[in-house]
């Protein structure tokens, strides 16, 4: 027998798309059985008033908890989001449900081994109700109590060699693509750069000293399967400057229908023969490519690496292998000053260990100028507003490049510095009156 | 329930201490193909919706099975997970971006077997537990927010929404009909947690009400400065008001020039705005993250208030079918829903989705307002 009717929330467990409702009761049923005899650190029934508290939301149509308040590990600022509900006599297994955030591996990958050990800790700790994973990427454990945050952190360190992730105004936790682990697009190895960054900015993670949140978020190539150029501060996604590889038989191969176009994703309907003409070659955004007879040929100076013939032609299309990636910056949600998506500031950077180049001549200047001139909760895309991407340039140290920029402005209303006019703004007023009467 | 410690000693809480290790390191996890072949794949094929191939230069090769998720999951539905990734896949699994689950075997025989045991669980209620789909020109899963299960300021709840538009377009889940593929997402506030902004379709929580003012408690529980300097639109001055003969610093707020964004409420907590009636969602449209073709690009409001209606968002769900449904009818291959609706005209896409163009769909905000009117008379009647 549940502990809440939940007549809303069981409209939600028809249809065939995984129901969330069925899985939180079965949960509920398995923490109420507790056929392993588990000594519950939190409530035995969280589970059954968390249903009990979204069916309560589900009537009202509003939300029932809390602000979070300071909770957190000891030394830590983020990794911990305190979770109250605003009727703690009402569902008192979920009064106290903070969130934890637990740093995922790069690529999602897992043994079960792990997971396992993760379910554990939290059956044991926590309400055993998990996001996986969080919109940043981290693994969330949702529903713990304050006494527990230490404990879970101590064994999640001593035992699970496993570190939280970051919340606040942190370097948030940073994530990447699937990459050179399984896809024959990625130009550098986004796993082990967001590993080697992760951990290189530990103390960003998890102690807040900026105005706002930050994200790394890492691409392999610019199809951005982590959408790194629309949420992400920094945005690193994979390129090439040499030639795209054409294997011609492949080509040939599409042409004759032996091989299927764009991997088969288009298996649902009858699209008609394959046209590399019409599929391919009308629909570069550059027009840089053509059939010379049977052999298919690429301009790549002029090629933007818009992905999409290669895409389409994965098996006679290839990367080119002078690779590294384009770095941008400043892309944001709407909150405040609408959304924005990423700059490009570096055009292009060598992406090998140990990164050198990346951490002190691109993040560590411009973490220095936001910390500097941000304002409270601004992001670093609304201060590259605020102070304009000469500033950007300056705080660089590069040079302007028209690849930063989409066109020159269209407005002459340009801010020349001191400096840069022949003998300074200083004048003298009556040396100008000897030739001009007042 | 007694407390169990695991040797953590509040007395000294730097007795032995670890921190800063950050996470375990991705290639312990790598299954033994992956380790083997990273760097080196040369292709990839989808042999049936869900079901991918890719190929090393060694000529070994790894088959995905993809399945559809519901993100918030229980230990009981991971280690339900795990006992499959034991059983077919040497003990490896891991999850896309988009919160789909993906099995992977190193030899073809071993998918089918792979398919029928995730086809036969489903849960108590009748719902699939691991659905295969989620690739190529099909709808991939929703990714989402917190919503009404944890988050304290949405104005919708977000795995309910999900739940009933993914039962709506779960065909398509598991379908290759569409012209691009087709990206959803659900943020339950502005703040979008979910970055919701650039998806060919958005669905969003907004609240339509200005802050109610607890004024008693406002200079209590928060700092009325944050709360002021919050606000984008400077809606909010400082006041003092009388309450029961008590003179009391608080705020008051210009409501014609709320835009209901909520981020007061983040920094004090005694300005909430959730309401049953003025929350609901607006439904966005056209954006992408891709480079591919076009340029990257922001998704528009394409229908700006469908009231939440719980428990199963029937008009939601029914106008993503609609605009789906339009799209997949009139785009061309490869073009992706925004670029179908730049090619239409906007004037078209309202027609052929039929939805109602109103004055909230006019942009009115700051600069980028003045971008998005048009300049020209290339127009279509």
């Amino acid at each position: 027998m549940a502990k809440h009717e939940t007549p809303m929330l069981d409209q939600l467990e028809s249809g065939p798309w995984p129901s969330f409702v069925s899985d939180l009761k079965q949960q509920a049923e398995k923490r109420a059985k507790n056929a392993e005899g588990i000594e519950f650190q939190v409530p035995q029934d969280a589970v059954e008033d968390l249903l009990g508290v979204l069916e309560l939301s589900y009537k009202h149509g509003r939300t029932h908890w809390k602000h979070g308040g300071i909770v957190g590990v000891f030394g830590y600022g983020g990794g911990v989001i305190g979770r109250y509900c605003d009727q703690p006599q009402m569902f008192p297994g979920v009064a106290h449900f903070h969130t934890m955030r637990i740093n995922q591996p790069g690529g999602k990958f897992y043994t079960t081994k792990f997971l396992r050990d993760l379910c554990d800790l939290w059956d044991f700790r926590g309400s055993g109700i998990t996001n996986m994973h969080g919109s940043t990427g981290d693994i969330i454990f949702l529903g713990t109590t304050t006494p527990q945050l230490e404990e879970i952190f101590y064994e999640l360190t001593h035992k699970l060699d496993q570190d939280l992730g970051g919340s606040g105004s942190n370097l948030r936790t940073p994530a990447d693509c699937i990459g050179q682990a399984r896809c024959e697009y990625a130009c550098y190895d986004t796993q082990a750069l967001c590993y080697d960054l992760t951990n290189e900015y530990q103390d960003e993670l998890h102690r807040p000293a900026f105005p706002y949140k930050f994200k790394f978020k890492f691409d392999g190539c610019p199809n951005c399967c982590v959408a790194s150029i629309a949420r992400s501060d920094l945005s690193f996604i994979g390129t090439w400057k040499d030639d795209i590889k054409i294997d011609q038989a492949a080509v040939q191969a599409y042409i004759g229908g032996e091989i299927v176009p764009n991997a088969g994703a288009h298996s649902g309907r009858d699209w008609g023969k394959f046209d590399i003409q019409k599929e391919v070659i009308d629909l570069c955004p550059t027009g840089c490519m053509a059939m010379d007879g049977k052999t298919l040929k690429i301009n790549n100076r002029e090629c933007t690496r818009c992905m999409h013939c290669i895409n389409v032609m994965p098996r006679a299309l290839r990367i080119g292998d002078e690779r590294g990636v384009s770095i941008l910056a400043g892309a944001k949600a709407p909150i405040l000053d609408g959304a924005q998506m990423g700059t490009l500031v570096v055009p292009f950077i060598e992406c090998e260990p140990p990164y050198t180049k990346i951490k002190e001549e691109v993040i560590e200047p411009l973490w220095d100028w936001w910390m500097e001139e941000g304002k409270n909760r601004e992001r670093l895309g609304e201060l590259m507003k605020r102070q304009g991407l000469q500033k950007v340039i300056e705080v660089l140290g590069v040079d302007p490049d028209p690849r930063m920029v989409q066109e020159p402005r269209s407005n002459p209303y340009i801010f020349w510095k001191e400096e840069e006019v022949e003998g300074g703004w200083e004048r003298d007023i009556n040396e100008f009156r000897k030739h001009h009467l007042r | 329930m007694a407390f169990i410690s695991s040797g953590y000693n509040p007395e000294k809480p730097m007795e032995d201490r670890i921190t800063d290790i950050g996470p375990r390191k991705y290639d312990e996890f790598y299954p033994p193909v992956i380790a083997k072949n990273k760097g080196k794949w040369l292709y990839h094929e989808y042999l049936q919706p869900g079901v991918l191939v890719h190929v090393a230069e060694s000529g070994d090769e790894v088959y995905t099975v993809r399945c559809g998720g519901a993100r918030l999951m229980s230990t009981s539905h991971i280690r339900e997970i795990c006992e499959i990734a034991d059983k077919h896949c040497g003990g490896h699994v891991r999850w896309t971006t988009r919160n789909n689950i993906e099995f992977m075997v190193d030899n073809k025989s071993k998918v089918q077997p792979l398919l029928d045991d995730l086809a036969g669980r489903k849960f108590k209620g009748g719902s699939f537990k691991f659905p295969v789909g989620g690739t190529g020109a099909g709808v991939s899963n929703i990714v989402h927010t917190q919503g009404w299960i944890h988050c304290h300021t949405p104005a919708t709840d977000a795995s309910g929404p999900v739940k009933a538009v993914m039962d709506e377009v779960f065909a398509d889940f598991q379908q290759h009909r569409m012209p691009a593929h087709v990206r959803v997402s659900l943020a339950c506030c502005l703040n979008m947690c979910g970055a919701v902004h650039c998806s060919d379709i958005a669905i969003l929580g907004y609240h339509r009400k200005p802050p109610m003012l607890d004024h008693e408690y406002l200079d209590k529980m928060c700092e009325i400065p944050l709360a002021i300097a919050a606000c984008p639109t400077a809606a909010i001055k400082p006041a003092k008001v009388e309450i029961n003969g008590q003179k009391l610093n608080s705020v008051a707020v210009n409501n014609e020039r709320c835009m209901f964004c909520g981020n007061c409420y983040t920094m004090c907590p005694s300005m909430p705005l959730a309401d049953t009636e003025g929350d609901g969602i607006v439904i966005m449209a056209g954006g992408k993250v891709s480079n591919r073709i076009s340029a990257p690009k922001f998704s528009k409001v394409v229908v700006a208030f469908i009231p939440n209606e719980a428990p199963r968002w029937p008009k939601t769900a029914e106008t993503i079918k609609q605009m789906i449904e339009a799209y997949a009818k009139d785009a061309r291959k490869y073009e992706r829903l925004g670029e179908w609706a730049e090619r239409i005209g906007w004037e078209r896409f309202f027609e052929k989705c039929e939805l109602d163009f109103t004055h909230h769909l006019i942009d009115d905000f700051r600069d980028p307002a003045y971008y998005t009117w048009r300049q020209t008379t290339q127009f279509k009647f």
